[in-house]
């Protein structure tokens, strides 16, 4: 060792260009036992996990759209006549859905201040740190709020399918029924994802689990909440005017 | 501190962060916490790697149904009896469905990425610890599905591991497409689903759990392997599992999204107006990445070994991670090369094949790489050395029929030929098991404590280098010799009568091929118990997983968190004590 000569200054740990520290995950249950200091780690790192998710969720409805407008210009064989003719006719979308959408974006608002609500308490949490006071009163349950709004979205989907069945349309009745059927499903499916997320954080809640955990649940479930109304307005206007 | 390292042995521990505060959770003691529904990625990565061991092996024997059925198409086999012409299509798909889903996609990624990707980069578990927990047992469940598909009415789907419409949507079109082909449609998208839960994870992992130190381009080119493999499995499998879901409604909902107005048995079918082409685009574009998702953690690997093994840097560390980039993305713009056959445009086929013959460019730079870090290295050529070398050849020679397919006018004669199936066995099969095998033997060691015997790793890799290239070269020619892919008997066919002995000798190097695997399996499960200790670093390297205790402890540094001041890959350095420098020695930095 003795003859040994460092060839170049040695970095410091603290400047050099590296990550970000790996601090212990959350291991799956209450994960609060790292406190305050790794609150934001851990909120940074859901929602970058978030980010990554939709990006495999945006996946799945870009895949839809392409199918969606390939089989808008696909010919049929007519076997009576032998020609091709083009099967694609526009479904008649019912009213119902614009009083869905209505509702779904109203809960995306409420959603937003459960986000704000949650963190708040999270903060007060740490309130006995000198210097910052934050009250702890009662307030309006935004998140039961927006579930409420979540599951009368689903249920005003679930009408607006009734209607369409009612009116004939089937999933197999047509190629643009089909994907009606499809594509308000498939959102659908994500929207209870988002639903079950927020009613586990509100038993949490019930239970006195730590609130980080919570605050950190609702934050991400408010992110994909708010990336599901927009979808949801995307879809609409896919099937409104795309055809 | 775990695994100290000689030389920086005490200037590491001074300088290391202190231990977490009160760790979150004590290891698990119960054998079903432990073991069965593990949230520990060591013990996840372990559950992958055992689960692509049991779809090889059944993929395996498929397939050796399918040689021995070749060259004896009236033989009957004790216990299974005939094999007819549709269960030899049925042998086909499911021994491609389960080889490149439960074997090539689980093993690398979910096997060795999850055991050594937070190890090499210093974390102490992925970012989501249950989400990987829930990627595994989804990917499970989705290989119960699918072997249960041998089991129902009908047996296993015989249409192919593309699962090409009509075949696949009508389920009066031959036996299998029933409730068998509703299996394979139900795990495939259960496959998607743990595929994509387990892209999340490593790409978060990769992006935020970083010790200190531990720039992107600090990484083994291991990690970033694994780090694009998950971007691209991110974007793709979501196609796949739409398309799957579009094809189980045609299936069962009276949809027609592929199928068109067409005869099955003499009977209408009740679909008109769907296009078989729609499948296979989202098909392909998913299809093509995911050849890249097989084979990127193999070349990440081979880059580490040949370093590692020549005692040298790799040689462009950054045209590795550039490259593998650049095939990665280029990798989505050239499905339609699986479509020449589909009547595509000839403009638009031109543009798949520049696009096609343009990933050469990147292959090329890591093929020359590899072989410029071997190039005046001090060779040791042990058993992982050997497998990341027999992958070199087999990428190179696998990958050197790829530029013909790109081309339509080649492909078109070429694409139903053997030929096809020489080429992407090579390069999508073989050369990325050789990159799991070289993976076992290179982290046995510090995940199971012991060595794996180099002697029965020998004959293991000789067997099976010599016996995969008899093989899959003769099917190159049998290919341009006229013979179809796909089709369950040619013995009967005058103008392929020729091809009978090269049928022979290819089924008997099957044989002899896979025999050879028996001995791997020994040595694996023996090594586990009776290998010689191994060391904490046998093979001299320099990065994370090699500076913690063998095998790591539950929270893989011991209560440390490592601090990283070098790149992953200092050996020979002028002046060092020895001639490699760990990642977390502090005492030199790279000068490269």
């Amino acid at each position: 060792m003795a003859s040994y000569t460092p060839t170049v200054a040695i970095d410091a740990p603290g400047t050099s260009t590296g990550g970000n520290g790996a601090l212990p995950p959350d291991w799956g249950s209450d994960g609060d036992n790292f406190g305050s200091r790794f609150f934001d780690t851990r909120l940074r790192r859901a929602r970058l996990g978030l980010v990554v998710g939709l990006t495999g969720i945006a996946m799945i409805f870009i895949s839809f759209t392409s199918a969606y407008i390939v089989r808008q210009g696909l010919p049929t064989l007519d076997p009576r006549t032998n020609t091709l003719l083009h099967d694609w006719f526009p479904v008649p979308l019912p009213r119902l859905l614009l009083l869905n959408t209505v509702v779904l974006l109203i809960s995306s608002v409420t959603m937003e201040l459960a986000r704000r609500q949650a963190a708040r308490k999270a903060l007060a949490q740490f309130a006995s740190v000198p210097g910052v006071s934050v009250e702890a009163k009662e307030e309006i349950s935004w998140l039961a709020l927006t579930v409420v709004l979540g599951l009368s979205f689903l249920t005003g989907q679930w009408m607006a399918w009734r209607e369409l069945a009612a009116n004939g349309f089937y999933v197999g009745s047509s190629p643009s029924s089909s994907f009606v059927y499809l594509l308000t499903g498939m959102h659908g499916v994500h929207l209870l994802g988002g639903v079950v997320a927020l009613l586990s954080a509100g038993v949490a809640s019930m239970l006195r689990r730590s609130a980080d955990s919570q605050s950190i649940l609702v934050d991400v479930t408010g992110w994909y909440w708010h990336f599901m109304a927009l979808l949801w307005v995307y879809i609409l206007c896919l099937l409104e005017f795309v055809h | 501190m775990a695994g100290g390292t000689g030389g920086g042995e005490t200037i590491m521990a001074t300088r290391e962060f202190a231990a977490h505060e009160g760790h979150a959770h004590a290891a698990p003691q119960g054998f079903i916490r432990k073991w069965v529904f593990s949230l520990d990625h060591k013990v996840i990565g372990l559950q992958y790697y055992f689960l692509a061991l049991t779809a090889v092996l059944v993929g395996m024997f498929l397939s050796l149904l399918m040689r021995i059925h070749l060259i004896w198409p009236n033989i009957t086999l004790p216990l299974l009896g005939d094999i007819k012409p549709e269960t030899y299509l049925t042998l086909v798909t499911m021994h491609g469905t389960i080889m490149v889903f439960f074997v090539l996609t689980t093993a690398p990624q979910g096997g060795f990425g999850n055991y050594f990707l937070p190890i090499q980069i210093g974390a102490a578990d992925m970012a989501f610890p249950v989400l990987n927990m829930l990627s595994f047992w989804v990917t499970a469940l989705a290989f119960i599905v699918m072997l249960g598909a041998f089991f129902v009415t009908g047996g296993a789907p015989l249409h192919g591991w593309t699962g090409y419409p009509p075949l696949s949507a009508v389920p009066t079109a031959g036996p299998g497409e029933g409730p068998g082909a509703d299996m394979w449609v139900i795990s495939i998208a259960l496959f998607c689903i743990g595929a994509l839960m387990s892209a999340l994870n490593f790409i978060t992992t990769t992006l935020d759990m970083r010790a200190k130190g531990m720039s992107m381009m600090r990484m083994p080119l291991t990690c970033w392997a694994w780090f694009i493999t998950a971007i691209l499995g991110l974007l793709a499998f979501g196609v796949l599992f739409s398309a799957g879901i579009l094809l189980l409604l045609d299936r069962n909902a009276g949809t027609s999204f592929y199928v068109p107005l067409t005869v099955f048995s003499g009977q209408i079918v009740a679909h008109k107006g769907g296009s078989p082409l729609l499948w296979q685009h989202l098909f392909w574009f998913f299809g093509h990445p995911e050849v890249y998702i097989a084979i990127l953690p193999a070349m990440g690997l081979c880059s580490q070994l040949v370093s590692v093994f020549s005692r040298k840097p790799i040689f462009g560390y950054k045209a590795m991670v550039y490259a593998m980039l650049s095939i990665g993305l280029l990798g989505f713009m050239v499905w339609g090369h699986h479509m020449f056959m589909s009547g595509m445009s000839p403009y638009s086929a031109f543009a798949f094949s520049i696009m096609t013959m343009a990933i050469g460019v990147p292959s090329a730079i890591k093929t020359f790489n590899w072989l410029g870090t071997l190039w005046g290295g001090r060779i040791r050529l042990a058993s992982p050395m050997l497998f990341a070398i027999g992958f070199v050849s087999l990428f190179v020679s696998g990958g050197i029929s790829g530029p013909f397919l790109a081309q339509p006018t080649l492909d078109i004669p070429l694409h139903d030929t053997a030929f096809v199936t020489g080429h992407f066995h090579l390069i999508m099969g073989v050369a990325s098991i050789f990159g799991i095998f070289a993976a076992t033997y290179y982290w046995f060691p510090k995940m199971f404590g012991r060595m794996m015997n180099e002697t029965l790793a020998r004959w293991h890799f000789w067997l099976t280098f010599v016996g995969t290239y008899c093989i899959f070269m003769p099917m190159h020619y049998a290919g341009m010799a006229g013979q179809p892919r796909r089709y369950s008997q040619f013995t009967e066919l005058h103008y392929l009568e020729k091809l009978i002995p090269l049928n022979t000798f290819i089924t008997f190097a099957a044989f002899v091929t896979i025999s050879a695997q028996l001995i791997f399996i020994f040595n694996l499960f023996w090594s586990m118990k009776a290998g010689k200790k191994a060391s904490d670093n046998p093979w001299e390297a320099t990065t994370l997983e090699w500076t913690t205790a063998t095998p790591p402890p539950h929270d893989n540094f011991g209560g440390h968190t490592p601090v990283v001041y070098n790149g992953p890959y200092e050996y020979g350095v002028p002046g060092a004590p020895r001639d490699y420098v760990m990642q977390t020695d502090p005492t030199t930095v790279a000068t490269h």
